[in-house]
């Protein structure tokens, strides 16, 4: 090359020309930067070109500088433009490369599960802390006063026996599993301050033999109310909000006579809904029932003043009549299935 | 309580066409629950016949039959079946005659079983239906022969429907008593409570003008309670009446039988079945004796230390000196109200009889009928309470069915020792009733309600006085009254009214924190469980503590599987059994946890109490803490087991077997969930791998162990040699742990980042040289993070090097290289100074 080049008009068309011929050659962007450097950078014709502009007479500056700058402006736009095509099928391609069976992928989360008879736990006691209750619990191995005596069953009364109950050895240490959660009953009275408006749920224990609707060591809920003016009408409220709040505003119940020590006037507990599977029909599903005077006697609450409700329904047959479920035996076999057929859900 | 509807319907008005659904939703209504519907199942047609010709047929297997020619319609009628008068049938039996009424099941009925019959060929002949014995027809157990009318005492024309003759057309309701109702095991307390259902008219069966009065001069009986319970006396009423010159040999008739055997109550003989007829119909257990086995007079007492006595089950029983006894000249002749004793049984050779219609103390024979587990239909009526004032109809009642159907003489009156209870007057104040409720009854229908079930009501001075009936012996104070009302009015008359509470706390921490821990655990891939807490003691010596030996644990007296009378200390051999199970299902990658209560006892202390206060009163302070001292610690665990891979192979990833990482990252998420900084430092455990063990700990407390079981362990359970678990006490966790987490300042200045290296020996654990770079380092180090273990080329032999990621930053200024490296260094040299270690360049 030589060291000086005359401006002209050809030698300028030349240059560019070459450029955008070698822009539009440019397969991709690595092609393209030697092109900038080939035709753009300072070895350039056209920077050589430029840097003649120095030399030229003052009154050729003016047409000549802008004969040159309109020739640089041409190929920096060819190659911007360029440019912008190559980043963009090279980006499509990219992506084109990276495209995945999303149906193949490797899983980096395994599924686990809760119990739905925990959850279903969980659900009751959200409806009711909703309403403004607490969460009330006791032990498991109890005393034979806070499961039997307190709650008005006397250790000769025939209710008693038909308990089914697990005793601790040695028998006279009167400790047995709690039958039921009626212990936290007075456990609640005995400890908290009046009214007392709570929810035991928990494991109980009968000497049930285990079958597809018995099982030894079961869950239960007991709600208590001890309050100045509790009537029957507002047992059957508490139990229709509830029902309606875990089965659905067609869900009823009904009360039916019957007896407990611990309550009188004692009910059990049916209720009703469109969607058994067996057609819509009253199924029982608990006892109920204003809480006996003996047992706020024996809690220390006088029955003149106050008066109180208590109820208590079984959490594995809420499981069955509301998932369907068959056997109370997969309830406790740990089998993964079961539980994962509910995942966090009930 | 069985309750056939031909019975029940002698003592109210049924409903014409009432149905066992009718009579059972009636019931319930006032508390007497449905349990079961028993019939006999015998379908028509099924008809008298007589027996006119037989031949017998010896047959090649040894029997021999008869080929009966027998009428089943009077002579030139069509019989039942549509068939000829006469039918040609074969019968294997050979106790009947020719000329015998017996009962003939013609094709087309059906028997018990279900049994269809059909004219059918056998022994060469087409035998045209079947004669029935007392079995087949499901009446009794008689199978020796065919049923000859006449053995009932029965007649009937030939063709008559033999189902109404025999009762086999009867059906029985059972109901569910509850135990404070003995009444309603009694005909005559069903039959009081269907009318208060429905309003029928009720007829009481023990008020009859025509029964006998009790009076002084009969069988000679005395009473001696020397060891009354609670202060009753075991006797309240004791009544006899005796009737001579019956004729034991005579059957019971079909109706009785019929009766009997809806009730569920197996025919014995004339005499038996008559005291367990009148003990159905009035609630009143009976009991006879052969008056000629009697030796002088009865004298009702407690046992004697040692004494024995066999009772009717041919049973020899070591009686107790709280066990009520009946006894005469010779000693024991049986238990008070729960079971009499052989000696003195009426049998078939009786022929003269001594009725007791007793009231026993119900406290006497409830404990009785547990300590020599009797349960009886007696002890179950006295336990519950029989009606005080029947003892007398019922031995009057006895009387006269024994002079009816056995031929009998009664003596014209009876003895009687003792009086009826008479019950003391309840004051129910006005407005009680509506009061607890929640209706607003109207006096009439308070006192209507009370005068119907049989309660004497007067006014009283701000009320009204109220006294129960006697046979309502649980009705003791004013709220029974108002459950009374409320199930005569009507339990579905109470509206429903949702009260309003007060203000709740919502769920107190550890209610909240459970939650948590569980959810956490789930979705981070582990499945819950809720295992039976009953193990054996080497289970729970496996699990129950750390080092080797015995684990105190609470036994279970009445265990139902005595190989695991326990109860847990630990909730690891509860996941072993459903790892177990699971992997027996065939799925192989399984993580399950539970979160439950383990029991754990001290060595050698006692727990709870041989006296328990009164459950009458609120027990003092001071009892009511030895009663809460008396209950063994329940801490609340948390556990996991995990068993298989961790990972398992997917398209581009190899599988992952799971260790005890996997049991590590779950006690992270126990502490995420409970707020908890776990500390995780080399441990051991007997039940866990030496060198795969790991000691948690918060604070300075252990809070449980992780690990991967004795390789040995986990094959003798059944599972893979590598199985990891966990297990945490989340009581202590909290306890250890701040409820509420104090914020620190979060610095927005640039961070600076090192890297360091330190070579230390195997044996030191990289958690130890971190924890000193972390002290050495100072408040500059905001975060620092193992990121490579390294052995071999370039590090000795014993040697390893650790290399960790280091994040400074202070909360003023920004770092300068220079001020990292310083804090950087001067961790390094706390590692090397505690474990000698090396500056890795």
């Amino acid at each position: 090359m030589s060291d000086s080049q005359v401006i002209t008009e050809s030698a300028v068309n030349a240059a560019v020309e070459s450029a955008l011929a070698a822009i539009a050659a440019a397969a991709d962007s690595a092609a393209l930067k030697q092109v900038r450097t080939e035709h753009t950078g300072e070895a350039s014709p056209l920077a050589k070109l430029n840097g003649e502009l120095r030399n030229v007479a003052p009154d050729q500056k003016a047409p000549l500088g802008k004969l040159v700058g309109q020739a640089r402006g041409r190929v920096n736009g060819a190659f911007a433009a360029r440019e912008q095509q190559i980043v963009e099928a090279e980006n499509a391609a990219q992506l084109d490369a990276e495209a995945l069976d999303v149906t193949a992928l490797a899983s980096r989360y395994t599924p686990g599960a809760r119990h739905p008879l925990t959850l279903l736990q969980d659900r009751v006691s959200e409806i009711f802390t909703g309403m403004g209750w607490e969460i009330a619990e006791g032990p498991e191995v109890e005393s034979e006063w806070f499961n039997f005596d307190a709650l008005n069953f006397d250790a000769d009364h025939p209710a008693r026996a038909m308990q089914d109950t697990f005793f601790i050895d040695p028998p006279e240490s009167h400790l047995v599993l709690r039958t039921h959660t009626s212990p936290v009953q007075v456990r609640s009275l005995l400890d908290r301050e009046l009214p007392v408006y709570v929810l035991a749920p928990g494991r109980v224990y009968r000497t049930d033999e285990f079958d597809a609707t018995h099982l030894p060591v079961f869950m239960q809920f007991e709600g208590l109310a001890v309050d100045k003016g509790l009537t029957m009408a507002h047992l059957k409220g508490t139990l229709d909000h509830f029902v309606k709040s875990i089965f659905g505003d067609e869900a009823k119940i009904r009360l039916r006579p019957s007896y407990f020590p611990f309550t009188e006037p004692s009910a059990e507990l049916d209720f009703w809904h469109p969607t058994f599977k067996h057609g819509p029909r009253w199924i029982e599903w608990g006892g109920c029932g204003m809480i006996n005077p003996n047992v706020l006697r024996a809690a220390g609450i006088d029955p003149d003043e106050y008066s109180g409700f208590a109820f208590g329904m079984g959490i594995e047959r809420g499981l069955m009549l509301r998932n369907d479920v068959q056997d109370m035996r997969e309830m406790v076999e740990g089998d993964v299935r079961f539980s994962q057929q509910f995942g966090m859900v009930v | 309580m069985r309750v056939p509807l031909s019975w029940l319907a002698e003592y109210v008005d049924l409903a014409p066409g009432s149905t066992t659904e009718d009579v059972h939703a009636a019931l319930v209504k006032v508390g007497l629950e449905e349990e079961d519907v028993h019939t006999f199942e015998v379908t028509g047609p099924v008809v008298v016949g007589e027996v006119l010709e037989f031949v017998e047929e010896p047959q090649k297997n040894g029997k021999t039959i008869r080929w009966c020619q027998v009428r089943v319609a009077p002579e030139g009628e069509l019989a039942a079946d549509g068939g000829p008068d006469v039918h040609g049938i074969v019968c294997g039996a050979g106790n009947f005659f020719v000329g015998d009424k017996v009962v003939v099941t013609l094709p087309g009925a059906v028997l018990p079983g279900p049994f269809p019959i059909a004219a059918r060929k056998t022994y060469g002949h087409v035998s045209d239906g079947m004669i029935a014995s007392t079995r087949e027809l499901g009446l009794g157990d008689e199978h020796d022969g065919i049923l000859r009318l006449s053995t009932l005492g029965v007649d009937a024309e030939v063709g008559t429907d033999a189902i109404a003759l025999l009762g086999l057309d009867d059906a029985a309701v059972e109901i569910n008593v509850t135990p404070d109702r003995g009444y309603a095991f009694s005909i005559r307390g069903v039959a009081r409570e269907y009318a208060h259902a429905t309003g029928a008219a009720f007829r009481d069966p023990a008020l009859r003008e025509d029964f006998a009065p009790a009076g002084t001069d009969g069988f000679p009986v005395t009473v001696s309670d020397e060891a009354p319970i609670h202060g009753n006396p075991g006797v309240r009423v004791f009544a006899t009446r005796i009737v001579r010159n019956v004729d034991a040999s005579r059957p019971t008739p079909p109706w009785m039988m019929s009766r009997l055997k809806l009730a569920g109550i197996r025919s014995i003989s004339l005499l038996v079945d008559i005291t367990n007829y009148v003990m159905l119909e009035l609630g009143q257990p009976i009991h006879g004796y052969d008056l000629d086995a009697l030796t002088d007079g009865i004298t009702v007492r407690r046992a004697q230390p040692g004494e024995t006595l066999t009772t009717l089950d041919d049973q020899v029983r070591t009686l107790s000196p709280e066990d009520l006894l009946i006894t005469d000249g010779s000693g024991p002749i049986g238990l008070a109200g729960v079971m009499g004793g052989a000696t003195t049984e009426m049998g078939a050779a009786t022929r003269n009889v001594l009725i007791e219609s007793a009231n026993f103390d119900p406290v006497s024979i409830a404990r009785t009928a547990r300590r020599h587990k009797l349960p009886s239909e007696a002890s179950k009526r006295f336990e519950r309470g029989v009606d005080t004032r029947v003892a007398v109809p019922a031995a009057s009642r006895v009387a006269e069915l024994m002079v009816e159907l056995a031929g009998g003489e009664a003596e014209p009156t009876g003895s009687l020792l003792g009086e009826p209870i008479v019950a003391e007057p309840i004051l129910l104040p006005d407005g009680y009733v509506s009061g607890l409720i929640g209706i607003e009854y109207t006096d009439e229908e308070i006192r209507g309600s009370l005068v119907e079930i049989g309660a004497t009501v007067d006014d009283a001075d701000g009320g009204l006085r109220v006294t129960a009936p006697s046979w309502r012996p649980d009705i003791t104070d004013k709220s029974d009254l108002a459950e009374e009302v409320a199930r005569i009015v009507g339990y579905d008359r109470i509206p429903s009214v949702l009260p309003v509470a007060p203000p709740g706390r919502g769920l107190t921490r550890s209610q909240r924190v459970r939650r948590t821990v569980a959810n956490t655990l789930a979705a981070a891939g582990s499945t819950e469980i809720l295992a039976f807490p009953f193990l054996s003691a080497s289970d729970n010596d496996k699990f129950g503590s750390p080092v080797e030996g015995t684990v105190p644990a609470i036994k279970v007296a009445n265990a139902l599987d005595a190989s695991a009378p326990y109860l847990r200390t630990s909730l690891i051999p509860g996941l072993i059994s459903a790892a177990k199970r699971n992997l027996s299902r065939g799925l192989t990658d399984v993580s399950l946890f539970e979160v439950g209560l383990v029991f754990t006892p001290e060595q050698g202390k006692r727990y709870g109490q041989a006296e328990l206060p009164s459950g009458v009163a609120r027990p003092t302070a001071e009892q009511l803490a030895e009663l809460n001292a008396g209950i063994p610690p329940q801490p609340r665990h948390v556990a996991v087991i995990i068993v298989g891979n961790a990972v398992a192979k997917q398209p581009g990833v190899a599988a992952v077997p799971s260790g005890i990482a996997d049991a590590l990252a779950a006690v992270s998420q126990v502490g995420l969930a409970t707020g908890a900084t776990i500390d995780v430092v080399q441990g051991s455990h007997h039940s866990l791998h030496p060198g795969r063990t790991a000691e948690l700990r918060v604070g300075d407390r252990v809070v449980g162990y992780a690990g991967e079981l004795l390789p040995q362990l986990a094959l003798d359970s059944d599972l893979p040699r590598v199985v990891a678990v966990a297990e945490l006490d989340l009581d202590a966790i909290l306890e250890s742990t701040d409820a509420e987490i104090a914020a620190g300042v979060i610095g927005t200045l640039p961070a600076a980042t090192q890297d360091l290296s330190l070579v230390v020996n195997r044996s030191v654990p990289a958690g130890d040289v971190l924890a000193s770079v972390r002290e050495g380092a100072g408040d500059l180090l905001e975060d620092i993070r193992l990121v490579d273990d390294y052995r071999g080329k370039g590090v000795e032999d014993n040697a390893k090097s650790l290399t960790f990621a280091l994040r400074f930053r202070a909360p003023d200024r920004t770092l300068t290289a220079a001020e990292a490296s310083e804090a950087k260094l001067a961790g390094s040299a706390l590692a090397t100074e505690r474990f000698g270690a090396v500056l890795r360049e």
